[in-house]
């Protein structure tokens, strides 16, 4: 089995989730390589060359990869794809975009979001919000697939794996990032986070999402998340909605407050180790995954919650 | 300019769905089906840009079995121009929708493929990438806000650290999410108006493109359960269960 791992970063640092789904890669086989395209982005492959398992890392740099466009980085990926059979990537946005365009061009089937690796040619995956788990054997020569990070505790870093520069295909052209807006944010990164305080409709209005909510997450170290419903109803930026289509989490703990647990929303956090919910309806369903329950105000409850911490 | 809009029939996003008790995938006889609402996102998003001008004609196109008509029908109500089902009882994955539509956009020459970005069903996220690489076009997926010249789209992405603005050459691939527009209510005097739109049905064999299935189901299961919680009185008994799990200092 020769595995090539698609690696995640913005050109200044590897994005966690490359080491989740490396983990994925190291039970598929053993001869894994990872691969880092972008621009002056050679500190990033030094950091994926530390991660454990890696037999090398090869490292492409170009200007018009810089912004990750899936037209050019999939060309890369088809570029190098010979002699190995499973191309994997995590599945954020970037691999999302990429990946399925990998194997069209490969005529192979590509495997969504995988969350167990039954053996090299078989593999688990959610579907239906995660309300069912789909096994499925793949019969074409090279895997094509993401990986969702919460399902594989990351990979260490006492690795050396040697660097190799490998040349870039020509720009695709047809496609430019005109600009980016990106959340920036003091607090943990919401896929990575060890605790999250998530808030939903019950909040009532940006104002209180974050007059509510922050002293909590300032107080635990939190990520702050969020239903698509408080994303529709403009508290937060969308970036931080967790779900079937948001993101998937699965943090220690996951605080749940004012969010009644629609199965989209729990499709992206009820793999969390222990999930509270705060919430006035007491027959929510939020309570129905839930570890430990309040019912009752959480303007009231939210903040004793915090001062009681203190 | 022409749009082609994809629509999928899927089991509607309300229905608990069941797994069978056999392991074979999940029961969708007797069960309520809508079209995939990502779809509805992008037939919306394409009815708005003809409003606007920006578009001229929308070909709405379904595969799958005769059951999609009533997909079609509903992208009709809805402001499509006409219909096209792509009939086939083979089980299809994205990579031969991919190449179902790819035939498609051979034959109706759209300017502008406008599609959910993913189906609620299979989750998979695939279909408009596929399209776009089997067709060498750019693509421009997630969308949140779409502004079509004649030679581009210009394209407000949601990806994961916030928002992107990318611009893509046409013809192109742009795939909808959430947040593009509210679909609107299918009236049923719309209903009624879109019996008399046309729909051509194309079998599937007659377009000659390898879509059989390359991932085998070996079973489908039930997520494993949570254990049921407990209700608690008060913060400090939160405080103290949480400190005893660890999870809080």
């Amino acid at each position: 089995m020769n595995v090539l791992l698609l690696a995640e970063h913005d050109n200044a640092a590897l994005n966690e989730a490359t080491a989740n789904t490396l983990a994925a890669a190291c039970l598929i086989g053993s001869h894994i390589d990872v691969l880092v395209v972008g621009n002056e982005c050679r500190p990033v492959a030094e950091k994926a060359a530390r991660l454990a398992g890696v037999s090398h890392v090869l490292l492409v740099e170009a200007s018009h990869l810089a912004d990750g466009l899936p037209e050019n980085i999939a060309a890369q990926l088809v570029a190098m794809a010979a002699g190995y059979t499973h191309i994997l990537a995590p599945a954020t946005s970037t691999g999302k975009s990429v990946m399925p365009r990998v194997a069209a061009a490969l005529d192979v089937a590509q495997i969504s979001e995988i969350i167990a690796v039954e053996s090299p040619d078989t593999f688990t995956r959610p579907i239906y919000a995660g309300n069912a788990l789909l096994t499925v054997k793949s019969s074409d020569p090279v895997k094509v697939m993401t990986v969702r990070a919460t399902a594989f505790p990351a990979v260490g870093e006492d690795g050396c794996a040697p660097i190799e520069s490998v040349a870039a295909v020509a720009d695709r052209g047809r496609s430019r990032v005109v600009s980016r807006d990106l959340t920036r944010s003091g607090r943990p990164e919401l896929a990575s986070a060890d605790t999250i305080v998530s808030g939903g409709r019950g909040l009532a209005s940006r104002e209180n999402f974050h007059a509510v909510l922050e002293p909590l997450a300032d107080r635990l170290g939190a990520a702050l998340g969020a239903t698509r419903a408080a994303v529709d109803a403009g508290f937060v930026a969308n970036d931080l909605q967790i779900g079937q289509t948001g993101k998937i989490v699965a943090p220690q703990l996951y605080i749940a407050v004012g969010l009644s647990g629609a199965i989209q929303h729990l499709a992206g956090m009820k793999d969390s180790l222990i999930i509270v919910a705060i919430n006035k309806d007491a027959e929510a369903p939020i309570f129905q995954v839930a570890d430990f329950g309040l019912v009752g105000d959480l303007f009231e409850l939210v903040p004793a919650l915090t001062k009681a911490l203190d | 300019m022409k749009v082609l809009v994809p629509v999928k029939r899927v089991v509607d996003y309300n229905v608990k769905v069941r797994v069978k008790s056999d392991g074979s995938g999940v029961e969708t006889s007797n069960v309520r089906m809508s079209m995939n609402p990502f779809d509805e996102i992008a037939v919306e998003a394409a009815v708005r840009l003809k409003e606007s001008g920006a578009v001229t004609e929308i070909v709405a196109v379904s595969a799958g079995n005769a059951g999609c008509q009533d997909t079609l029908r509903t992208a009709l109500a809805m402001g499509a121009d006409r219909g096209m089902l792509i009939e086939t009882e083979t089980e299809l994955q994205p990579l031969a929708v991919a190449k179902l539509l790819k035939a498609v956009c051979d034959m109706e020459q759209p300017r502008v493929v406008l599609c959910g970005k993913q189906a609620t069903d299979d989750d998979a996220n695939q279909t408009g990438q596929m399209l776009a690489a089997l067709l060498d076009w750019p693509q421009a997926t997630c969308a949140s806000q779409i502004v079509l010249s004649s030679d581009t789209a210009t394209v407000v992405r949601e990806i994961d650290g916030g928002l992107e603005t990318v611009e893509i050459d046409l013809p192109g691939v742009v795939t909808a999410d959430l947040r593009l527009n509210e679909p609107r209510y299918v009236t049923l005097p719309n209903l009624m108006k879109a019996k008399k739109k046309p729909i051509d049905v194309i079998l599937a064999a007659t377009l000659e493109v390898d879509i059989a299935p390359r991932l085998a189901t070996l079973w489908v299961a039930e997520p494993p359960a949570r254990p049921a919680g407990v209700k608690l009185n008060n913060v400090a008994e939160l405080v103290a269960h949480l400190r005893n799990a660890g999870v809080i200092a």
